[in-house]
């Protein structure tokens, strides 16, 4: 079975976010950049599946900038066997980005698609769904636990109340939640190899896709800081001011 | 034309995030419908015709329906959606997992997780954890919404009487089907519901140590949370975990006990009214946005913290 996973290069988790002055968008110059972590959680699912001779081939696809190929060299020294680039300066929202990665679909035809629930920085949570509307496929999404026979995917899901599990007819869509495994670190050889591990260049325009965003930013603001920064001695002081100065007990 | 809200509920009643996607729409000025879709959901349909502001309930049954699954209820929101000028749903994993598949099939975007509405194309949602705020502007002729209940008040759940209209549900589309759940059972208030919410991260060390927050929770009415830090622990169960990622709360109080208060746990309470800190750490982030903190031995602090409350509930 061919597992295709795709993989966000999204600014690091831990940078402090710094909204530009002019309310166009967030600083992104000179600020580290990583792979969207729920995708690592992808990335390490694909590459356990291979592992375990569930999976034959892991194809890792990322889409944006030239400097999304630094993102596919990771998931490639993670153990992914290639890569797929589609190139576009352009900003790509969800609904685009779905449209590209079903016409990869379609050349590659993987039996399982593997995509993190969301990314941290537009915080969408709308891919993989879409991407399962657009191919008609079932759709596994915030799984922490999946597992393949016989033609179908069995997925459990982390929901509000708790766990739930459903049973997908392959071809199939599944987005990780966290706990779905922990992924590793590349291994220095392994990031060696990773050099020169294949990577096809594709464009929107060679997919036939209209990728133009349908949501206009009109700005991006910083949210208001809270005003927090005091400290009580003891816990009679705290309830106290719990109690008759904020009133909420 | 109207707005169709997407109900959340459990066939018998109404979940209250339904109520905050409600006041959503309510901001968009036309008439609201609300969409039940189940099985034997008429009780559901029934608590969603006494909403305050609902014009008209529509109630799709079928057997197929009884554990609502993306690839089968996102069908039948299409079908409805031309009739309609928005189409919201509560931000819950349940408006999450379906809301997209509908957008991908309009071949219309989805606004995710809007806090406001500023008219009825453009909208305010926050990124990078909450800590960025996007005005976003829909050009496409249905908008798919998905709508963070902390944001909006909810809305009234009696004063309402609409009428009920039964809709053909469209029954499997086969791709998929449910198997079962392991839901967590509790007294206490919903997480996203409470008034009062306390949380334990991984200060708490074990899940054993948790039942000293419950107590805290049961005397105040609160519910029980967690940083990802104490679920990945297995301290307690995912549907605990706040954040950025887990879900997003707004009580009038939220106590963060033993949790340092890392950007992506910000991200699902500081918009609490009050935050109270309690931990050994005094340079822990966590204090920066607190109202109220206090520095020291968690064992020790939280005892008396439940000790004082029973004094002052006296």
């Amino acid at each position: 079975m061919k597992v295709l996973v795709a993989v966000k290069r999204v600014i690091d988790y831990n940078v402090k976010i710094r909204v530009k002055a002019d309310k166009t968008g967030v600083e992104t110059a000179n600020v580290k950049m990583s792979m969207n972590p729920f995708d690592e959680i992808g990335v390490e699912e694909a590459v356990r599946l291979k592992e375990k001779n569930v999976a034959t081939e892991v194809v890792a696809v990322s889409l944006g900038p030239q400097a999304c190929q630094e993102t596919i060299r990771t998931a490639l020294a993670m153990g992914a066997d290639r890569g797929i680039h589609v190139l576009s300066d352009q900003e790509l929202q969800p609904l685009a980005v779905a449209k590209l990665l079903k016409a990869v679909i379609e050349k590659e035809k993987p039996e399982l698609v593997i995509l993190g629930k969301q990314a941290i920085d537009d915080d969408c949570n709308q891919t993989g769904q879409m991407l399962a509307a657009l191919l008609g496929w079932s759709q596994g999404t915030f799984a922490s636990k999946l597992a393949l026979a016989d033609g179908k995917a069995t997925v459990t899901r982390e929901v509000d109340g708790g766990l739930e599990t459903v049973e997908l007819k392959l071809p199939s869509i599944v987005t990780t939640d966290l706990r779905l495994n922990e992924p590793r670190y590349a291994s220095l050889p392994n990031i060696m190899k990773a050099k020169k591990k294949p990577i096809e260049q594709l464009t929107p325009d060679a997919l036939g896709v209209d990728v133009a965003p349908r949501l206009a930013t009109l700005k991006v603001e910083e949210p208001a800081k809270r005003q927090g920064g005091k400290k009580v001695a003891t816990i009679a002081e705290l309830v106290d001011k719990l109690h008759n100065e904020a009133r909420v007990i | 034309m109207a707005v169709l809200v997407l109900a959340e509920h459990d066939n018998n009643s109404l979940k209250p995030a339904t109520l905050n996607a409600v006041a959503a729409a309510a901001a968009l000025g036309s008439d609201i419908h609300i969409l039940v879709a189940g099985a034997n959901a008429r009780p559901a349909a029934e608590a969603a015709a006494k909403v305050k502001g609902i014009a008209k309930v529509l109630l799709a049954e079928d057997a197929a329906l009884a554990h609502p699954l993306a690839e089968d209820l996102a069908p039948l929101i299409v079908k409805l959606a031309p009739s309609y000028s928005h189409v919201l749903a509560p931000a819950t994993t349940a408006g999450k997992n379906v809301m997209p598949r509908v957008a991908a099939l309009l071949d219309v975007a989805q606004i995710s997780d809007i806090v406001s509405v500023i008219s009825p194309d453009t909208f305010v949602r926050p990124i990078y954890a909450g800590n960025a705020l996007a005005t976003v502007q829909s050009k496409d002729k249905i908008k798919i919404i998905t709508v963070r209940g902390t944001a909006f008040p909810a809305a009234e759940a009696a004063g309402g009487s609409a009428a009920i209209e039964s809709v053909p549900a469209g029954g499997s589309s086969g791709l998929s089907s449910f198997k079962g759940a392991e839901l967590s059972k509790s007294e206490r208030p919903e997480l996203t519901a409470a008034r009062i919410v306390i949380s334990g991260g991984r200060g708490m060390q074990s899940g054993d140590n948790f039942p000293m927050l419950e107590k805290i929770a049961d005397k105040l009415h609160g519910a029980v949370g967690a940083s990802r830090a104490a679920v990945d622990a297995g301290f307690v169960p995912n549907d605990y975990q706040v954040g950025q990622t887990g879900k997003i709360v707004a009580p009038d109080l939220y106590i963060a006990v033993g949790i340092s208060g890392a950007i992506q746990h910000l991200a699902g309470m500081k918009d609490s009214k009050v935050i109270v800190a309690i931990n050994k750490d005094e340079e822990a982030p966590i204090f920066q946005i607190a109202d109220y903190g206090i520095v020291g031995d968690l064992f020790k602090l939280v005892p008396e913290l439940e000790a004082e409350l029973d004094k002052q509930l006296k």
